[in-house]
């Protein structure tokens, strides 16, 4: 596995293999009493939040305390620019402090590939502007293995149709599942209005091997699983929707839509969720709905992923 | 007593060898040349080309002194053979009165390295809103003609329409940073493509800038004005400036002309593919296809002129996340040895061709009567000497600027600046400053 976690195309399908089964025992851990592994003893984890995160930053910060690591939790709004110091002072100042792993969100994308080069700490990026969320991918991955699986073992995503839908113009969520379920041999299908898709989507798509769609209803009948991403209510003032109602209407995963739904078609959400915009109340707290398990799953997913950068290779036990 | 250089053996604009005798500043005889009291500047090899001239430079001062100074940016631009810069109007202050033009003027004139002609403000603080004195300027010692709210658009129309209007009473001509800041904001730093999706990085549409292309044209033709498009980027934009060249000609009451920078020569978009700032510019760079269409534009005179762009910035400027580093690449040093390996080595321009766009085309565009000539008795000794077959592998820290922002680092380029003459008075012999 590399150094750092910056994108998706930093592992390969045996590196999530292996972060998969690290995560699943880590998974098992969190049923007991005592949580803490001492796996990372004396380590430090520093969490970097340039931007507001309540859901990924505690996260990572229980993930490394049930690992043991010293976890701490940096925030700042804002850029560096805005307050005068550059973002590699700002960086190199904290890494100085004697940091094993920077844990990093910033709503620039590409600032975490661009810090790992300036510290020695492993660089763990936690969204970077609307380039990547790795962590969240691996995730949602994991889940839905999970779901595919039985008795405790991981199922596969191989062939699988998993269906993105939404903002993917301003998602970081969707770049780094449409890399990552790919290399996990899903069948993958992007939803969004045309105002939402990515610029230059046809030759990206191609090349990696997923399908782009304007049309939900076109593409759910054939869905395994649905992912429903977050649409920013602000998106509107852009003028890329005309209303909450037009684009509930033409991409929301609704009660109608619900109901076309095989009872066995799981339904994920990254969170936070606009109930009403995106998705509706009886889908997001339908039974087959994930977004719980997604979060639990996030931590086994982060604690394997920390373990995996500061631990190195080899078994938990 | 005269103060007499021959240059022995030269190739003048790249054709015959031949000497050429300067006398106080000005050329007084081309040709097989005896003249045993002069200064003797053996150019065996190298091609002689008329000085040459930048239209488009930051040299950011007065305002960001550590990031370069008319003097550190005169040097840059004597030792990429330039003669003479036109300094860029967005320092702080702004220059837009006739008293910041005469200082850019005056301390230009002071670093006596290059001529740096002051570019005035379209509209009082860049502010895209009223109009700057541009009268007071182009009547004050630096004589101003160019004015450009360059770095920013001047994105009214009803701005943009005065603002023609109004230069033609003294000959001027407003050079238009085209970017609708309605399809390329702020953050846009990007080219919309392929690329930008992928890296999840605003983009900035080719169209923002053709669409500010095509209404500018119309405007001109409509005022009988002169537009300049700064640094033309797209494939699109050449293509509106072939036709409207071609209308132009026709109706000769109106006139347009563009530049295209030596990166988007050469630079593509996919050099940012690792969120690296030093190839953040504005506009940005673009794919191959664009790149194609600007060469074949500058080789056939769609684009009349190249310009650096020259944007010194400070390290710490740079070093901040994509999208919030500062815009903008070096270029004085590097432009000449670019232009010989992109259109020289392919053969899409020869070196009367270079003349053409890195002198003769600019120095009109600007109205610097001193400037531009062709290598013939009576012209100001206006030289820069170049060698042809000689390759450098540029190391940033081998400038002269105060700054690094260099993404020419690393790259062999075919030819060098082997010499530059301002007036008869050497500013650089043997690649170096004098």
């Amino acid at each position: 596995m590399k150094r750092h976690l910056l994108s998706i195309d930093d592992v390969s399908a045996d590196d999530v293999a292996t972060l998969f089964e690290t995560a699943a025992e880590m998974h098992d851990v969190q049923r007991r009493q005592v949580k803490k592994l001492p796996a990372l003893r004396g380590r430090t984890v520093i969490n970097l939040f340039f931007e507001d995160s309540t859901r990924t930053r505690s996260s990572f910060e229980i993930a490394g305390k049930w690992l043991s690591a010293d976890t701490i939790n940096i925030t700042g709004k804002g850029s560096s620019a805005s307050k005068g110091e550059s973002l590699r002072d700002t960086v190199q100042t904290i890494a100085a402090m004697g940091v094993d792993a920077l844990v990093m969100r910033h709503a620039a994308s590409g600032a975490a590939l661009q810090v790992s080069q300036w510290v020695d700490a492993a660089v763990i990026n936690a969204g970077d502007g609307t380039h990547e969320h790795p962590s969240q991918a691996l995730l949602d991955a994991y889940t839905l293995q999970r779901r595919f699986g039985s008795e405790g073992r991981l199922g596969s995503l191989e062939g699988r149709h998993v269906v993105l839908v939404g903002d993917l113009t301003h998602s970081r969520v969707f770049r780094s599942n449409v890399l990552c379920l790919t290399k996990l041999g899903a069948r993958v299908s992007v939803v969004a209005p045309p105002t939402l898709m990515p610029s230059g989507v046809e030759p990206w798509s191609k090349e990696l091997g997923f399908a782009t769609s304007y049309d939900l209803d076109e593409v759910l009948p054939t869905a395994d699983a649905v992912m429903m991403l977050r649409v920013q209510r602000e998106r509107m003032g852009g003028g890329y929707f005309p209303s909450a109602r037009e684009y509930t209407v033409g991409y929301g995963l609704t009660r109608d839509r619900l109901a076309t739904l095989g009872p066995d078609v799981p339904i994920c959400h990254p969170g936070p969720m606009n109930r009403g915009l995106e998705i509706a109340a009886d889908a997001a707290d339908a039974a087959q709905s994930l977004v719980l398990d997604q979060v639990s799953a996030g931590l086994a997913v982060r604690m394997s992923i920390l373990y995996h950068l500061l631990a190195g290779e080899g078994s938990t036990s | 007593m005269t103060d007499q250089i021959l240059v022995k053996g030269a190739s003048l604009l790249g054709a015959a060898s031949c000497d050429v005798l300067i006398s106080n500043g000005v050329i007084t005889e081309v040709g097989s040349v005896s003249a045993p009291q002069a200064r003797v500047i053996e150019a065996d090899g190298l091609v002689a080309l008329p000085g040459l001239v930048d239209l488009h430079t930051h040299l950011r001062e007065p305002g960001r002194e550590d990031a370069e100074t008319i003097l550190t940016g005169s040097r840059a631009a004597a030792v990429g053979g330039f003669t003479a810069v036109l300094a860029m109007a967005n320092t702080s202050p702004v220059t837009d009165t006739a008293e910041a033009a005469e200082r850019v003027h005056d301390l230009g004139r002071a670093a006596g390295l290059v001529d740096v002609q002051p570019v005035g403000a379209v509209t009082r603080g860049l502010g895209g809103e009223e109009l700057a004195e541009l009268g007071l300027m182009a009547r004050s010692r630096a004589g101003v003609r160019v004015f450009s709210d360059d770095g920013r658009c001047v994105a009214d129309a009803r701005v943009m329409r005065r603002a023609l209007e109004y230069v033609k009473a003294f000959g001027g001509v407003v050079s238009q940073h085209a970017q609708d800041p309605d399809l390329a904001g702020p953050t846009s730093c990007c080219h919309e493509g392929e690329l930008s999706g992928r890296l999840g990085l605003p983009g900035w549409p080719g169209v923002a800038e053709e669409v500010i292309v095509a209404r500018d044209v119309m405007l001109a033709r409509h005022t009988g004005s002169r537009v300049h498009v700064a640094h033309a980027s797209t494939a699109g934009t050449v293509e509106v400036l072939r036709w409207a060249k071609g209308l132009a000609e026709k109706e000769l009451h109106w006139d347009v002309t563009a530049e295209v920078t030596p990166h988007h020569l050469l630079l593509t978009t996919d050099l940012l593919s690792g969120y690296d700032p030093t190839y953040k510019v504005n506009p940005p760079l673009r794919p191959q296809e664009d790149v194609e269409a600007l060469r074949a534009a500058l080789a056939d005179g769609t684009i009349d002129a190249v310009a650096t762009d020259h944007a010194p910035h400070a390290r710490h400027d740079k070093e901040h996340a994509f999208v919030d580093a500062a815009f903008g690449m070096l270029g004085l040093e590097t432009a000449l040895p670019v232009v010989a390996t992109v259109m020289v080595e392919s053969g899409l321009l020869d070196w009367a061709g270079v003349a053409r766009v890195m002198s003769a085309n600019p120095a009109r565009i600007a109205g610097l009567g001193q400037h531009g000539h062709d290598l013939a008795v009576g012209s100001p000794a206006n030289l820069t000497l170049v060698d042809p077959a000689a390759t450098v592998t540029v190391d940033r820290d081998d400038s002269v600027s105060l700054s690094r922002n260099n993404p020419w680092h690393g790259r062999t380029l075919g030819a060098a600046v082997h010499a530059t003459l301002l007036r008869g008075v050497p500013t650089v012999l043997e690649g170096k400053l004098v």
